[in-house]
């Protein structure tokens, strides 16, 4: 009988395309000048790519913002995409030619557990359908190769329709339907939250995108909620966290209203250990931190 | 002198369905159906571009408008992708485009043309154009619905919008792409049972294309809030603003409800409205009108950059 699968990693991997365009791929079109006004996320990103290099993973889930659907959670139910993606908000920085797998496979196994759980989910089995930036960046960011398929998850508008509380109740059911799913099909999987922490923007921008002298925090609101958060998961309080999320997704028009972070939590089965922060910064204003909760090292302890 | 000016201007919905698969519902159908009567005022009419505010197409920074003159792509919705891909290849009148940006500018908004190939145009103007202007016969403007802005922001670019007419002697259909309420159904339903998600919804939009039946859009957009607040209107009614102010602000129309339907729980109009004089009555302004656009009031941030003393 093949093994059980299990998370391996679960990250919280922001999704900012300025962090794509200032590492200037060949697959995006733009080049950025390479002022370096977000230094320490890129930098961030590079310890958790250290940190996960050698660890033995099969697929990547990422869980998406940018894929907003009102109709339930949307799974890409396709095994090969490729084509060019133009961030509508930022299309002076990310236009990326991508081209990635999807594990369909586990995909659907995560629809039909989920299901189980009541909640409403769909296969997307449209060929042409373009994926979204979110999906693409944190991909990029945490394993730039995309030589591992992926599972893209989409961000239901619950929180939106109904109450920050029952998007918080759905999320966390995803979350374990998603990890019964792994177990089942047998994956060693690295999960991905892309979702920054509080989330107000600048809404001009400066000649050169990447002038440092631009960028800090929206304010000191938003700031003191980050390093908070943080906090709380540099000590292992993911309980606590997700006791003061909403109160976090008001307070701080936080983007784990889209329920990323706690999808994650979810099917991490809210762990008690202590997350590694990668990398705190700003980019136009929002908070972002690149963290990582090393399940497998917490096994081996244990 | 130029003789730009705004011909008339119409709501539209915001959703697909109605242009993608109308067979398989009634009331998408009828929506469908009803265009082609929107599509006729605005053939017969003198119309060289129509500008449209789609609240599908969201920015962050500032406000964009579409500059690319052929843009020739696809789009997929987000969640009705079965539905099938909308492919588009439309006529954009670039120039327009640019002076609206510079106008836009001048009134102290943040603004920038975007001309990129592949850049993934907005679900609802696609759906919109492929009704009203299928063979692009009349060229297009397109503008993003910026995800802070609020009333002020969104009148002085209805401000904007009219100087930039004026100043490139255009004449202009205005189309405002968005629902009447926005709450739609959080799961799959028959098509063929479509019904508005509420009844207090629905009594609400009832209210609304009362009002804009009788050509009162600068009441409708005084009454916004209260509607957004009520019945989930969509994106704060802020193409009803941007309408209302690129017009002129005035209750001066003739008003026709062509249809109003749901599409997937949400309330989905087709209203005309065209400058006639005289017919608006008395007008009572509660709300505060705004020519420039002075930024963003970041509160916190200037707290912390002055010294307070007692």
């Amino acid at each position: 009988m093949s093994e059980p699968g299990r998370i391996v990693t679960g990250c919280l991997a922001p999704h900012p395309p300025h962090l794509v365009y200032a590492a200037n791929p060949e697959q995006n079109e733009p080049r950025s000048s390479g002022a370096g006004a977000w230094a320490p996320l890129l930098e961030g990103y590079a310890r958790l790519r250290e940190s996960i290099k050698d660890k033995e993973y099969d697929v990547i889930l990422v869980h998406t913002p940018h894929w907003k659907t009102c109709v339930g959670h949307h799974l890409l139910g396709v095994p090969h995409f490729e084509g060019l993606s133009v961030d509508p908000i930022f299309p002076n920085l990310f236009r990326f030619h991508f081209d990635l797998q999807v594990d369909v496979e586990l995909a659907q196994a995560i629809h039909d557990e989920a299901e189980k759980e009541g909640l409403v989910m769909n296969m997307m089995r449209n060929p042409e359908f373009r994926v979204d930036y979110g999906t693409i960046t944190s991909n990029y960011l945490v394993r730039p190769a995309f030589d591992l398929p992926i599972v893209a998850i989409s961000s239901a508008r619950t929180y939106f329709d109904y109450s920050d509380e029952a998007g918080e109740r759905e999320m966390l059911a995803l979350g374990a339907a998603t990890k019964r799913a792994v177990e089942k099909t047998g994956r060693k999987a690295l999960l991905l939250a892309s979702c920054s922490l509080s989330h107000r923007h600048f809404t001009d921008e400066p000649a050169d995108p990447e002038d440092p002298s631009f960028e800090h925090i929206y304010n000191e609101n938003q700031s003191k909620w980050d390093h908070h958060v943080m906090n709380l998961m540099q000590t292992g309080q993911t309980r606590r966290l997700l006791e003061e999320m909403p109160d976090f997704i008001a307070q701080a028009n936080a983007e784990c209203r889209d329920g990323s972070l706690t999808w994650l939590l979810g099917a991490m089965d809210v762990p008690n250990m202590e997350a590694k922060i990668h990398g705190y910064g700003t980019v136009i204003g929002t908070g972002n931190a690149i963290v990582e909760w090393d399940l497998a090292a917490a096994e081996v302890q244990a | 002198m130029s003789d730009g000016r705004v011909l008339g201007a119409y709501l539209v919905p915001n959703q697909p369905l109605p242009c993608m698969a109308p067979e398989q519902s009634p009331a998408w159908q009828s929506l469908h159906d009803s265009y082609a009567k929107v599509r006729a005022e605005i053939e017969a009419s003198e119309a060289d571009l129509i500008l449209i505010f789609s609240t599908r197409w969201v920015s962050i920074i500032g406000h964009q408008m579409q500059a690319d003159p052929e843009p020739d792509f696809w789009v997929v919705d987000e969640d009705f992708h079965q539905f099938g891909s909308l492919h588009y290849k439309l006529r954009i009148d670039a120039d327009f485009a640019a002076t609206y940006r510079d106008c836009a500018k001048a009134r102290g908004l943040e603004a920038r043309t975007v001309a990129y190939q592949g850049f993934p145009i907005d679900v609802g103007s696609i759906s919109a154009l492929k009704m009203l202007n299928p063979d692009n016969r009349i060229a297009a403007g397109i503008v993003s619905c910026n995800v802070y802005s609020d009333r002020a922001e969104t009148l002085v670019l209805g401000k904007a919008a009219a100087d930039a007419i004026k100043q490139s002697g255009r004449k202009v259909i205005l189309l405002g792409v968005s629902a009447l309420s926005n709450r739609m159904f959080t799961e799959w339903i028959d098509p063929q049972q479509d019904r508005i998600h509420s009844l207090k919804d629905d009594e609400w939009n009832r209210k609304l294309l009362e009002l804009l039946g009788e050509g009162r859009l600068e009441d409708v957009s005084q009454l916004s809030r209260e509607f957004s607040r009520q019945a989930n209107g969509d994106s704060k009614m802020k193409a009803i603003w941007w309408m209302a102010s690129a017009m002129g602000q005035t209750n001066d129309y003739r008003g026709t409800v062509f249809d109003y339907q749901p599409v997937w729980g949400t309330g989905a109009a087709l209203v005309g409205l065209t400058p006639a004089k005289n017919l608006g009555g008395g007008l009572e302004y509660d709300e505060d009108d705004t020519d420039f656009f002075r930024g963003d009031r970041n509160v916190l941030s200037t707290a912390k950059q002055k010294e307070v003393k007692p």
